[in-house]
């Protein structure tokens, strides 16, 4: 970030003292961030220029593109804004982060939060334990427990509701990714919206009451306008999670007939099993761009609200 | 690396490999005065992940030194540069004496351009798999073989009014992925006598196309013959052969591959073992859609593919890579190999030998591989592929079967390289 102001002549010397505090000097701080710069060199940079120039080829995972690839500039990218189904994933995965992330687990979480925020002891670890449980297991453990509670023949859901023979998976896919990813993920918001809730002074809390302000008064007057912060740093975090997370695909495999081919699916699907490296590459820098986006629009809408 | 592992997918494979091919082969190099040490990577996968597995390896120049590969990837492999000609890699591979014992034919299995690239280990065939039990049910005969489209309808009709059986089980959509192809669409194309692809040119929306898919409509939408669900679902293949071994299909399509290995009642063979297979299971030949309609104007037809094992260029110690391949190739090896699942191998001694014991085998061998047809071994193939699993899934879920062809013949020209390359009218 750079200073509003720039630093008039005489200054500049007491700054470079301050911003200098370890007092190392340019050489032996060099000395000390090269590991971490190579590491990040390594690990990050390269990858992400690697994909960048795979994005711009056609190279493929087998036959003579994956002999001979070639440089192909932008098509790749001109192919991708121009295929109705990369429109349709992306379309998808709007629905999806919209409802599972943004609403439902953003909602779901800050309801579970403020309705037990009273609750204290014994009580409040036994809550904690079990809405984190579902936030610790590995994706692929969730994928296997809802694929047993759907399934068509013996589920436990339809055993549940007497309905032998529905396939949930087929018939509501969209629905059942969404209320999964729901489930998997409201931890998270509920954690982060406890701690907020008792980061809010109770000397205003407290005032509200006094003044006779209705329970949604006080949601809205006094607590919001405390936790913005946490309810953006929340809603980016999720729509970013949401956005690239993948373990839908171990449920319907973006399926049936593409109905859950989130964007992070999509672009399994092209390049793995499709074969279409380069392809998929502009596809993951497109979904990089994207997430950038979000990214800033966040970050601009917490700097306007200050 | 094999796509076969204890317990689990083709165990037979990964048994023999384990406790047959290298104690047997490590000892026959010792007595060389050469010691080997053969590590087994077993993979227990679907096949078109597997294919992705070994594609990356040897794309890294990494990966074992054997490979099972299936037939059809010998071409994209090879014009990647991911696997050479057999006489480039082992200088001894030209003089083995199997090669006599195999056919031009099963030796075109993993050739390409002309040039051997590995070694087949089998062919098959694809059949009508019945239960007889429910067909007795229905008041249809326990020995059938239909001569059209029309005898197989009429039967799963009948088949129908049995209390909670799927009539009719003919791969459909893309989750079934190229099953689909190979047991579904591409047998009964071939029963129209329509080509997917000759003499340079793909074949797009014809009268084949729109009668197959009509057949699937008629079985999924409008009679309700088939499970359209179960061709949707991420594991529907494996469900179906559940199913079919439960008694609650009535007719499968499918290759000898299902009665070998996955209803195989021996332990620890299939992954839907029946007790009781030789004697409920029926097979029959897949007519054409009417008495000489089919390719070469037969009446009956069939898909064959083969599977094959290559030699991974970039390996350290090629001959000796080829030594293993050979023995894995040898007769004894094959008969040991046949101890756990017969299966027909390439090598006409070992067939001659071996077969007789098997009836449904033989039955392939000596009636449906003579009238078989072979996919397109072009690297493009996988992709028309892919788009003629998702016309059936168009027309399972409900789009008729003109728009169904017609979509499929729109997105032909951008996969195989323009209109020049499709045939016109």
């Amino acid at each position: 970030m750079s200073t509003s102001t720039a630093p008039a002549s005489g200054t500049r010397r007491s700054r470079r003292r301050a911003e200098d505090v370890a007092g190392l000097g340019t050489k032996r701080a060099l000395v000390f961030v090269t590991p971490a710069l190579l590491v990040i060199a390594l690990f990050l940079l390269f990858p992400a220029l690697w994909t960048i120039y795979l994005g711009m080829t056609n190279f493929r995972l087998t036959g003579l593109a994956a002999a001979n690839t070639e440089f192909v500039g932008l098509d790749n990218y001109a192919q991708a804004l121009g295929d109705k189904s990369f429109w349709n994933s992306l379309w998808l995965t709007v629905i999806f982060v919209g409802f599972s992330g943004v609403l439902g687990q953003t909602l779901l979480g800050f309801t579970l939060a403020w309705s037990t925020r009273r609750i204290v002891g014994w009580a409040r670890t036994l809550l904690e334990s079990v809405v984190l449980a579902a936030w610790v297991i590995p994706g692929s453990v969730h994928a296997f427990l809802w694929i047993a509670l759907l399934d068509r023949r013996g589920g436990t859901l339809n055993a549940l509701l007497g309905t032998d023979g529905k396939a949930w998976l087929i018939e509501h896919p969209m629905t059942i990714i969404v209320i999964f990813n729901i489930w998997v993920g409201t931890a998270f918001s509920m954690q982060l919206f406890s701690s907020a809730l008792s980061a809010v002074p109770p000397s205003q809390m407290e005032s509200a009451r006094m003044a006779g302000a209705s329970g949604w008064e006080q949601l809205r007057d006094v607590v919001l306008p405390n936790i913005r912060g946490h309810v953006l740093t929340n809603t980016l975090m999720i729509t970013l999670w949401t956005f690239n997370t993948f373990t839908p695909y171990l449920l319907t495999a973006g399926g049936p007939n593409g109905k859950t081919e989130i964007l992070s699916v999509y672009i399994y699907k092209t390049a793995i099993p499709g074969g279409q490296l380069g392809f998929g590459a502009a596809l993951s820098m497109i979904m990089l761009l994207i997430n950038l986006g979000i990214a800033l629009l966040y970050m601009r809408i917490g700097r306007s609200k200050k | 690396m094999v796509n076969a592992i204890a317990g689990g997918k083709n165990a037979a494979e990964a048994e023999w490999i384990e406790s047959y091919v290298i104690p047997k082969f490590v000892e026959a190099q010792k007595a060389k005065g050469v010691e080997v040490d053969v590590k087994f990577e077993p993979q227990g996968v679907d096949d078109e992940d597997y294919k992705t597995k070994i594609a990356l390896d040897l794309s890294s120049k990494k990966g074992a030194d054997v490979l099972g590969i299936d037939g059809i990837w010998t071409g994209e492999f090879a014009q990647a540069g991911y696997i050479k000609p057999l006489n480039q890699v082992a200088k001894d591979a030209d003089s083995w004496d199997g090669w006599e014992q195999m056919t031009d034919a099963v030796q075109q299995a993993l050739s390409f351009d002309g040039e051997r690239y590995g070694v087949p280990q089998g062919s098959d065939g694809r059949v009508i798999y019945y239960n007889k039990t429910l067909f007795e049910k229905a008041g249809l005969p326990t020995d059938w073989q239909p001569t059209s489209w029309d005898e197989i309808l009429e039967a799963g009709r009948a088949l129908k009014k049995v209390d909670g059986v799927t009539p009719i089980q003919l791969n459909a959509g893309t989750a079934m992925g190229e099953a689909t192809s190979m047991q579904g669409y591409l047998p009964m194309l071939m029963g129209t006598n329509q080509k997917l692809w000759a003499d340079g040119k793909w074949y797009g929306d014809t009268q084949g196309m729109r009668d197959v898919l009509g057949l699937y409509k008629t079985i999924y939408i409008d009679e309700g013959l088939g499970d359209p669900i179960l061709q949707q679902e991420a594991s529907g293949r494996d469900t179906s052969f559940a199913e079919f071994a439960a008694g609650k299909i009535g007719i499968l399509f499918e290759g000898d591959y299902f009665w070998r290995s996955v209803i195989n009642p021996a332990e620890g063979v299939g992954t839907a073992p029946m007790a009781d297979r030789d004697t409920v299971v029926g097979y029959a030949k897949i007519p054409a859609m009417k008495p000489g309609s089919g390719i070469n104007g037969q009446d009956f037809v069939s898909m064959s593919g083969g599977t094959g094992r290559v030699l991974n260029p970039n390996s350290k110690n090629p001959d000796l890579a080829w030594e293993l391949l050979a023995f894995m190739n040898s007769p004894e090896a094959f008969e040991a190999r046949a101890a756990g699942t017969l299966s027909i191998s390439p090598r006409k001694d070992v067939n001659d030998k071996l077969l007789a014991s098997d009836k449904m085998l033989t039955f392939v061998n000596t009636e449906v591989l003579p009238i078989t047809a072979y996919r397109p071994g072009l690297a493009e193939y996988p992709e028309v592929s892919a788009k003629l699993q998702q016309a059936t899934l168009d027309v399972v879920s409900g789009t008729s079967p003109e728009d169904a062809a017609k979509s499929f013949a729109d997105a032909l020209p951008s996969i195989v390289g323009g209109e020049d390359n499709i045939a016109q009218g």
